[in-house]
Parts: C-alpha cells; structure tokens; sequence
C-alpha cells in the first residue's frame, strides 16, 4: 500500500501560531489527540507488561543469576529453582514439531502456490486457515482423547521395535511425552507455514519460473531450484513464526506433556514445557521465590517468541520486496 | 446499523440483569482431596440457603493456602496444615491469624491399573518408598511380589503418576513417605509440591486419577472416593501394627482415634502412620482456613454458618462418598473455636 | 526420450503429487477433528447441557450453562476493552500519524500479539486480580480484551490505508474536516473490512484458555455481576477432560463442538463478508 496521509492544517491566517486551547475547539484536533491517546495506549500497555514481568522476577535473577538456565533443579520444598528442564522440553517438543511440519506444510504451499487451479488454492487455504483457528484446548482435547490411546498402543510400540535403537526411542510408552506433544504442536502449526508460504511463493515474479521452464527444467526442477530459494527467506520467516506459536502453546501441551521436569534423550519420556509449567503451577505458588521463578520462566518464554517473532517478520518482509521488487535471482 | 446497536444494548441488558440476581457470592479455592464432598455440601446449602452461593474452586491445596494468604478468596481448603512460615506469612500480610477447622477424615489410597490383576494388592511402607524413589521400577519386583503371594504380576515396568500441582494429598503422601522411610525423608521430604524422583504428573486427584485410568501399568496416589467413583482397584497398607489394611470409613476412622483425644488448639494434626490395629496409615484430616477477622459481617456469618451447618448436619453426608466423620470431641472443639472468628 | 528425461519426469510426477497428498493430510487434519467432535459431542449435547449448572462431583446430570453465559460476559468485556482501543488506534496510525510515532506503535501492537497467552494471564493476575483481591470477570475479560487489541489494530489499519485517497480527498474539497471524513468516508468504506478484523479476533480469544486459569478462575454456579469469578467454556473443557469421570467426558467433548462450531461460524462469515469486495458499500 503506498498512501501517504495527508495532513490538513486547518485554514485561516496564523496556523502555526494558534494556542492549542483555541486549536482544540477545532474538531480535527479533538480527533487527532483522542485516536493518539488509544494508540498511545498501546505502547504503555506492552510496556507496562514487560516491564511488570521484570520487576516480578527480581528475586530468582539475583539469586540465581544467569545459573538459572543452567539448573536443571525444581525443588519447592528446598527453594532450589532452575529452568533448564522446561526450556529443554520446549525447545524439543517445538523441535519435533517443526521437523513435523515443515516438509509437509512447504509441500502442500507448493501445491496451493504452484499447481492447484487458483480455485481450488483458495478454497484448499480457506480450509487451512479454519485449521489455525482451532483453539489450543481443543487439540489437548483431542490429544488426550485420541492422540495419546494411538501413540501408547500403535505408534510408540512400532517406533520402540523398529528405530528403538536409537536413544531417541528408548523407554516405556507412556502415551504422553515429548514425541505426543511434539506431534499435536506439529499440527498446530502447519497452518501457519502453509499460509505464509503460499503467499511468499505465490509473490514470486512469473519470469523466473518461465526462465527456468524455458531452460528446459520440468515443473519440479523449476519449483525446487528457481521458486524455492527466491522464496527462501520467507519461508524461513514462516517456519520462525511457527516455532514462535509453538513456543508459547500452553494447553495442549499441558494435557499430553506428562508434566514432569525432565530432561531425557528419549523421545518417549515425560516432560514439561515452560508454559505448562507455568499453568500448572503459577496459582499455587507459595512463598516469593517461587512464584517469581515462575514470573522469569514467563519472561524467559516472552523474549524467545519476541526475538523470533521479529526476526519472522523482518524475513517476509524481505522476501516480498524481493519479489514485488525487481527479480534478481 | 441502529438495530444492530439496539439489539446489542439488548443482549448486554440480559447479560447483566440475569446474573446480578443480589446472592451472596463466597469463593474458597484449595484441596481436590475434599473436593466430591464440598461441591455436594456446598450444592446442599445452596439449596438450603438460596441467597448465598460458596463457590469452591479445587485447584489444589497450594493454590488454596496461597490464594486465602494474597486474599483473593474468602476462604482457603488444605490437605497439608499450614506450616508455621505460612501461618506467619499470614499474619503478616493480613495483621490477624488464619484458623484450621477440620472438615472430614479421608484416606490416599495407592491405585493402580495392571491388567490381568483386579483384586486388591498388598503394599508395605517399603515397598511404596522405593516405587516412588525410582528403586524398584518393576510389577514383579520382589519387593511387591513378597506381600503379594500367590497374584501374577506381570514383569512390566511401573508408571509412576503423582501430581503435577501443590497438593495437601501429595503432602499427606509425602507426610507418611517421610515417616517410614529416612531416605526419602533426606531425600525428597514432605510438601505439597515435592521434587518427585520418578513418574508422571497429573493436574489435581482429578488428573491423577484420569492419567492412572487410562495409562496401563500405572500406580499412583489419590484420595479414596476418586478411587471408588472410577472403579479402579487401590491396595491395602500394611501399618505400624504390621497389619494390611484396607482404606475405609472404620480403618481411617480408627487412625484419627488417639489424635481426637489431644487435638491441639490450632487444629494441625498430622495421622499418617497412626498407631492402632485397625488404623489405616495414610489417614488424614482435612481443612478449612478460615481467615479469624472478616470485614464483610454478611460473609462473616455466612461462613460461620455454614460450618456450623458443616459440624451437625453435613456430617450426616459424609459417610456416603466414603469420608469419615469427625470425631465427636473435634467437633465440640471446633464449634466453641467458630467464636474466634470476627 | 532419453533416460534421463524420463527420470526426471518421473521425479517432477512424483513430488508434485507428494506435495498434493501434504496438502490433502493438512485438509483432511481439518475434518477428522470436526467430524470427531461432531461424533462425540453430537450425543452429549443435550438440553441438559445449556441449560443446568454443574453437578456435584461424581454425580452425572450436570451441564454447562454458567460457563456458556460466562464465555459471553468475558468475550463481550474483551471486546469492549479490545476493539475501541484496536479501532481508535487504527485511525491514529492510518490518518493522523507521522512515520516514527507509527513504527513505534505498530512495534508495540506486534510485540503484544506475540506474547504468549499464558504470560499475558500472569499479567492479568499481577494487575487486576490482586490489587482488587479477587479472580473476576473484569480480570479474564481484561486478559482476552488484551489479546484483541493487536488484532483489531493491525487488520483496522490496513484496511483504512486501502481506502482510496481519491474519496478522502473528495471529501475534503467538499468542505469536509479531517474527523467529519473519517468518521463518514474513510470508515464506512473500509467496514468490511474492519468488521473482519473484528470478528476474527473475536474468534481468536472465544477459545483461549490459559489467560483465563488465574484471571476468572472459575465457578460452579451463576457468576453474579462482573466482579466474581466465573466458569467459561475453554476452562470447563480442560478441567472436565483431564478428570476421570465418563460424564464429565461427554460434557468435554459437547463443550468442545459448541465452541468450535462457534469458532469456525463466526470465521466462515467473517471471510465471506470480505470477499464480497472491499470497495465502497451501497447504503
């Protein structure tokens, strides 16, 4: 969108020097400075947010320093906090989930972008964007449900027999674990890789396919080789955007977890992510320094998902200027 | 456009007025160890008294002492008494004591789902410490297979499943843990939120109870009427008598028999490994906690009354989801302790 | 044809059917958990379930109603924190604004909309529960009302700036001030759009659970007022899904086709109204 606003300055002699009382029984100003104070309310809330998530946690980042990520200890009863089983099974379990949904969400844009008549890619993405409104407690429900009975009975069993050795698919079937949470979160997210990948390679100019096609590349080699690296950069930004919902998904992964602070190699095994943690445990919290370690695991999953979030952007934003831009390869 | 504004007008009226009906809203927030018993009590006095409604919230006993100490809930509800850095805690925030008032007796029953076995295990103190230390990790380890002659049990490993939030039935758990075992007492301790050493987390008995049903193999802790509602088998423990004994109205009612004698003034008494024949071990009394200063008269004599209600007539309603009742010198004590509060 | 060639036809087939099956299971994903909700929650919705209170535990006969009309109270205060400030905010980026005033806005609006639900819950807690001493309705309305705002802004604000500057701009030669424009041109001609932005929020904060766990806690009856805790229909699926009573399952999954099909309803219509054109409506 290239509109540009246009300020009006109201007419009449002496706009630049009009006290502001007088300028006020002027409508626009009226307009102007209510919709600032909104918008300006914008930016005191988030900053207020942050700035409570600091304050709230000061006791655990002084006692524990930056020990604290490295502590794999969660002890109420002897005060000892540490947050590296949580960032461990949030880190895995968006792990799994991207590995999940990755191929499969940049397979089916391609398709929507690149071979589905444009008809069927629009009712196809207005499915896919029914998907990403499903809300998170609905997944757990399903989870739990249907999820969990199908990796303890088939799943699990069929990976421990066939890859189990490997350490990754070592351990008793629980049902829920790493792996479960790992896969629901997959479905979570495929939405949104499938969305801004199909809009990313849609945005690519149609010469540089035509170049490739003219080359002699069949339909595959052109996507592969020529549309998918121009749209590399937003593809990543996709896939960042992604692993920042996962990150900060609370309740399905809560329900199909297993809720216990490990860490283990195994896939198999129970485990706890920061926002579980957090849910489970935050409206129970005696005594200060629990609560606030809570408050800094909060502050701890708010700066993962800002730093992704942001870099998300910056690379859709690239890759779009690219392609609308002039279509350098 | 300006029926739509009218038709929201509308909506928001009948949103409003149908809900502000002038009752009396109580919140208490805490145990889910309690927690069939209180919605039925608190459902039954409702029904009594139709302008008051005690909204119980079973979010865990933590969650029950913390929310009652930060005073966002009228009243809180534990499994585990307040220790004294909590009842201090209190009564520096607030400037006046918080007071326990014993509701009923209930029992942490270990459940279980192996298949092949449905009939009761036997379970001895050691047994259980070291299922829980992540000792022995097997059904057929001989640790369980010695008090359990003549059952199959098979050689699968044990899923573990205990809680995930702060819980006075975990406290009452780790309570009777500490007794009759000094490693997991150096180890891990009592608490209502402990640093398991082996197994899963559920959310609440509820979850605990839903995560045992559902996952084969699987041995946990909850209180005995969750047990009972889901059909699922739970096991005797043997006591201090050397007896095995089975979770129910007269075994928990006999545990809590020397404590009624000397029950101190503050109420906090803990029975696990209660000495008596016929005592069931992992016993416990649970609480209200009741601040002693209300600003509100109304809610204050509202929950007086209701207590008092509690001691005579709820009483009567315990035995039916398997509670115990209170001893009858704990519920003299308690009715004359109800003028504490102001 | 060479071998070659063949090959890699073969291959070309192969892929793009491949990336067709992804886009079948991502589809597909969509109407297996419809249709297992529909199953499952079809039996269990029943007259009982809108319109009874929760039974006590373990007792079976209960229903939903109190979260069903608390899920209402807690969406409406959300949209009456989250839309004034989404839509006011919007006409200041899109109309009035200078370009460092808006980056910084739209930074903040960006930053909020990535924040985790659960922490925006804690955020909630810390500034409205605990200074008033009590999990409310205004608090879990609070929370939701939070996460609407980034919705409302962006989407608002994009669909001003599409508005043409030829109508702003014949408004003005009319004689038309800067707000009187606004609020008779530019506004109306984006409503479409604006009203999706709307709805889609909306949609988004009908199902968020994890703010309203320590904002409106919840509760097992009526919830009188705004200043009580209350039940609502995200929380009420995750305590009864997570508990072991059959009945309480059934209720789950009712509560879980009742707000899902809300969901999807309100999404369906809100991308129907959009594409019927974002141009200038007919009054």
């Amino acid at each position: 969108m290239a509109s540009t606003t246009t300020t009006v300055r109201s007419a009449g002699p002496f706009t630049g020097s009009r006290s502001f009382i007088s300028r006020l029984r002027d409508g626009d100003e009226i307009a102007r400075l209510v919709t600032f104070i909104f918008a300006g309310s914008v930016v005191l809330i988030t900053l207020l947010l942050v700035y409570e998530l600091w304050r709230e946690s000061y006791l655990p980042r002084h006692k524990f320093g930056f020990g604290f990520f490295v502590t794999s200890v969660w002890d109420p009863v002897f005060d000892k906090f540490g947050a590296l089983p949580f960032i461990y099974g949030t880190v895995v379990t968006a792990g799994v989930a991207l590995l999940i949904a990755v191929p499969l969400g940049i397979g089916a844009a391609i398709f929507l972008a690149e071979l589905a008549p444009a008809r069927i890619s629009d009712t196809l993405q207005f499915f896919i964007d029914l998907l990403a409104a499903v809300p998170s407690v609905i997944y757990g429900l399903l989870g739990v449900f249907v999820v969990i009975p199908m990796m303890r009975q088939y799943i699990q069993p069929a990976l421990k027999s066939s890859l189990g050795f490997l350490p990754l698919f070592q351990g008793p079937a629980y049902g829920v674990g790493f792996l479960t949470a790992g896969i629901v979160l997959a479905i979570m997210v495929i939405p949104y890789i499938i969305s801004v990948s199909r809009e990313v390679l849609i945005s690519v100019p149609r010469d540089q396919r035509e170049a490739a096609l003219a080359l002699g590349a069949t339909r595959w080699e052109s996507t592969w080789k020529v549309v998918l690296p121009f749209a590399r950069t937003g593809i990543m930004g996709s896939i960042f955007l992604a692993l920042a919902r996962a990150l900060g998904e609370t309740m399905a992964v809560t329900m199909v977890i297993g809720n216990t602070p490990t860490i283990s190699a195994s896939l198999f095994s129970p485990g706890y992510s920061i926002a579980a943690v957090i849910a489970n445990e935050f409206t129970e919290a005696t005594g200060d320094l629990y609560l606030q370690s809570l408050i800094e695991l909060g502050l701890v999953l708010f700066l993962l998902t800002f730093l992704l979030n942001g870099l998300a952007r910056l690379l859709i934003v690239v890759t779009s200027q690219r392609g609308s831009g002039m279509g350098q390869a | 456009m300006k029926r739509l504004v009218s038709l929201f007008l509308a909506v928001l009226a009948l949103v409003t007025m149908g809900v502000a009906q002038g009752a009396l809203s109580i919140n208490g927030a805490g145990a889910t160890f309690p927690n069939p018993m209180y919605s039925k009590w608190f459902d039954d006095y409702h029904k009594k008294h139709s302008d008051l409604e005690i909204n119980y919230q079973s979010i865990g006993s933590g969650g029950g002492i913390k929310q009652v100490t930060e005073g966002t809930v009228d009243f809180g509800a534990s499994d585990g008494p307040m220790n004294d850095e909590q009842l201090k805690a209190f009564q520096d925030k607030h400037g006046f004591p918080i007071l326990h008032f014993p509701t009923v007796l209930g029992a942490d029953v270990p459940t279980y789902n192996i298949s092949g076995v449905t009939g009761e295990l036997n379970f001895t103190p050691e047994a259980i410490a070291a299922i829980f230390l992540g000792k022995v990790t097997k059904w057929n380890d001989p640790l369980i297979a010695g008090a359990n002659k003549g059952v199959n049990l098979p050689g699968n490993d044990i899923v573990v499943v205990h809680r995930s939030d702060g819980s006075g039935t975990s406290y009452i758990w780790t309570d009777y843990l500490s007794k009759v075992s000094d490693e997991w007492k150096n180890k891990v301790g009592k608490g209502t939120s402990v640093n398991w050493p082996a197994g899963l987390g559920g959310k609440g008995n509820e979850g605990v109870a839903g995560l045992i049903k559902q996952t084969p193999n699987a041995f946990g802790y909850v209180e005995l009427i969750y047990a009972i509602q889901n059909k699922m088998p739970y096991g005797k423990v043997k006591n201090s008598s050397g007896e095995f004994i089975k979770a129910d109205l007269a075994s928990v009612t006999a545990a809590a028999a020397g404590a009624a004698k000397s029950m101190p003034d503050d109420f906090r008494v803990s029975i696990t490994d209660a000495p008596g024949k016929t005592a069931y071990p992992i016993s416990s009394f649970t609480w209200l906690l009741i601040p002693s200063k209300f600003s509100d008269g109304s809610k204050r004599d509202a929950i007086k009354g209701f207590v008092k209600w509690m001691l005579t007539d709820g009483q009567n309603e315990t035995e039916a989801l398997s509670y115990a009742k209170l001893p009858k010198e704990v519920v003299a004590k308690e009715m004359k302790a109800l003028n504490n509060i102001q | 044809m060479s071998h070659r060639l063949r090959w890699r036809k073969f291959v070309s087939h192969f892929m793009l059917t491949m990336t067709g099956l992804c886009a079948l299971v991502a589809v597909a994903v969509l109407f297996f958990i419809l249709g297992y909700l529909v199953y499952h929650g079809g039996t269990s919705v029943s007259w009982n379930f809108f319109t009874k209170l929760p039974a006590p535990v373990g007792e079976a006969g209960g229903g939903m109603a109190n979260a069903i009309v608390g899920s209402a109270k807690l969406l409406l205060l959300a949209t009456l924190l989250g839309v004034p400030i989404g839509f006011f905010g919007a006409i200041y980026l899109a109309e009035f604004s200078g370009g460092t005033i808006a980056f910084v806005v739209r930074y903040a609006a960006d930053l909020l909309n990535g924040v985790p639900s659960i922490v925006i819950g804690i955020f909630a807690y810390s500034l409205v529960v605990l200074p008033f001493k009590h999990f409310s309705t205004l608090a879990g309305g609070f929370a939701l009302g939070l996460m609407m705002i980034p919705i409302t802004l962006r989407s608002t604000e994009e669909f001003l700036r599409a508005v043409p500057r030829a109508l702003r701009e014949g408004a003005m030669a009319l004689g038309a001030s800067r707000w009187k424009t606004i609020a008779s041109v530019v506004v109306p001609a984006a409503y479409r759009g604006i009203l999706t932005a709307i709805l889609l929020a909306f949609a988004r904060v009908a199902g968020e659970t994890a703010p309203l766990l320590f904002t409106a806690l919840g509760n097992r009856f009526w919830s009188p007022g705004w200043g009580q805790p209350t039940a609502s229909l995200p929380v009420m699926i995750f305590t009864y899904a997570i508990a072991p009573y059959d009945d309480w399952h059934r209720q789950a999954w009712a509560a879980g086709l009742v707000l899902l099909g809300l969901i999807l309803i309100i999404n369906i219509v809100a991308r129907v109204i959009l594409s019927r054109g974002v141009a200038v409506p007919r009054t």
